[in-house]
Order: structure tokens, then sequence, then C-alpha cells
């Protein structure tokens, strides 16, 4: 039976946690979540992202939803965002190629060309 | 469509972020006797003008701009019709919206409740100054999460921290199991 007395351990860890990382200045992860975007599945990969990233202890990177990006029938939409701004849009997505763009994209910088927007839209 | 009621909640407690809500609550009852299962979302946001109340059923109607259909109403709509339910909204411009909806236990279209403590995760990371209330009420008794008491356990480590996320899933859901478990069959889809 868990109680909010818990909280207090996990309060301890998260401020060591909280002092070494930097996300604000780091890449941002959006995805869609609107009636559409969660229709095709948008939460397991959400899910999928908040893991890998805590897995991988990875501390440069935060993830986000957002509303309708206004492609319904592509979604899932996932929008990675670097530092500088500039804008990947991954489409029709699903939990295994979260996995894989956080290892090859976040990880390595290494845009997963045949998940985006523009590969699928050929 | 959406596949369980937690996803509807994740979808239209949305719409409650986006009318400024600084305050959303979130109701699961079920009474044995009259064989309902009801969910309610109310908000103390921007409200909707009685125009706008009136066609907010029809799929057609959303504030949005990026597209002209808007479908987490009607689709909730149609999901409680299905189960031999009903589904009602209240709103007060500047004062908030109330929507309510039941599904009969029984019904074989009814849609399973699915990962509650997860639907309120994702809110509370997508909207962490928002206060969540989420009750939940049967026979087996009554549970009540206040994201203001998790504030004050956590001071000020924010509440978007994964792991506190992952914690308030986890709390949330094992009070869904306690509350739900056995009156609804399939608790976590």
């Amino acid at each position: 039976m868990k109680s909010l007395a818990e909280l207090k351990a996990i309060k301890e860890k998260a401020q060591n946690d909280l002092a070494m990382r930097n996300a604000h200045n780091g890449t941002r992860i959006v995805v869609g979540m609107a009636t559409c975007g969660i229709a095709a599945g948008a939460r397991p990969v959400m899910n999928a992202f908040m893991d890998e990233i805590q897995k991988r202890n990875i501390t440069h990177a935060t993830v986000a939803m957002t509303g309708c990006i206004g492609m319904c029938r592509l979604e899932p939409i996932v929008e990675v965002i670097d530092k500088e701004g500039n804008k990947v849009t991954y489409v029709k997505m699903d939990a295994d190629k979260a996995v894989r763009v956080v290892t090859e994209h976040i990880v390595n910088g290494n845009i997963v060309t045949e998940y985006t927007i523009g590969a699928v839209q050929e | 469509m959406l596949r369980d009621i937690s996803l509807h909640i994740l979808d239209l407690a949305q719409n409650s972020i986006t009318a400024g809500a600084s305050c959303i609550e979130i109701n699961l009852s079920c009474d044995r006797e009259s064989k309902f299962l009801t969910m309610s979302i109310k908000d103390n946001g921007c409200g909707m003008t009685a125009e706008f109340l009136a066609s907010v059923e029809d799929p057609f109607t959303t504030s949005r701009t990026t597209r002209k259909v808007g479908m987490g109403i009607p689709f909730f709509k149609l999901a409680c019709d299905q189960a031999g339910g009903e589904f009602s909204i209240k709103s007060v411009i500047n004062e908030g919206t109330e929507l309510s909806g039941s599904l009969e236990i029984d019904n074989i279209d009814r849609l399973p409740l699915g990962d509650v403590g997860d639907t309120t995760s994702f809110l509370i990371s997508s909207a962490a100054e928002t206060r969540f209330l989420i009750k939940l009420a049967s026979v087996k008794g009554e549970f009540e999460f206040d994201t203001d008491s998790v504030k004050e356990e956590i001071g000020d480590v924010p509440i978007t921290e994964y792991e506190i996320l992952q914690w308030i899933k986890d709390y949330v859901n094992e009070n869904v199991q306690i509350i739900f478990g056995g009156v609804l069959n399939e608790i976590i889809s």
C-alpha cells in the first residue's frame, strides 16, 4: 500500500538528479496528443520516450505533449526540436520507433530519415 | 474511436487545460445498484457561450484553427450511448464546465477503464501548475488524490520529475484496483 510519505525519499533523489541536469537548454521531444493522436496510439509512444530517456539517463532532453499538429492522418506525430530551434517531424510513430529515435537521434545525433514526414509523404 | 475510458479522460481534460482552468476534478464512480459507471470532469475554466455549448456535441464544432472538426466530445458521447448510458454537459461562461457520462457496467460495448494512473501523470506533466483532483468511489470505498498534497510533500522539486510522475501513476492505479477491482472485470487493459 503506497502512502504520501514515500514521496519524501523520492524528493531527495530527485533533488540530486535536478542538480545534475540542465533540461531547459536541451532538446525538446513533443508528442501530439489530441483526439487524433490518442486514437492513433500516441500514449505508448509518449511512454516509450519517457522510459527510454530515464533508462539511458539522458539529461539534455525533455518530453512534452501538445495538441493537434494538423496532419491527423499521419498521427502519432512526434517533433524533435534541438536547442537552436531546428525541428524534425516524425510521423506514424510507435513505441519501437520511439526507442530507435532516442538511440539514433537524441543520443547519437543522426536523424532517422525513414520515419520523417518527408520520407513517409513520398 | 478511443479504446478506453482513461484515453477519453486524457483527451477531454485537455479541453479544460485549454480553457485555462486552475482546478480540474475528475470523478469515477460505480454504483452496483444502478449498474452504471459514471465519469465526470469539472473545471473552473473559461466556460462556453450558450451558442457554442448548443453545438458542442456536433463533430463539426471546434475552437481550434488547425482543422475544422472536434471529435473529443462526440466520441465520448457515442461511447456512452453505445453502452446504454447518457452524456451531459453544462457550462457557464467565466465559471467553468462540467461534463458527465455514464456507461452500463454489464453492457458488452462498455469500454474498459484503462490506465487511469497513466492518464493522471500525463495530464499533470502537461499542466504542472493546474490542481488535479481524482476522485474514485464504489461500494468498496472512496479515494481522493490531490496534486496539492503531493506538492506539499515534495516542496521545491517540480511535480513533473519522472520519479514523482511514476509514483503518482502507481499510487492512483493501486487505488483504482482497490476501489473498482472485482466490480469492473477488466481494470487495467
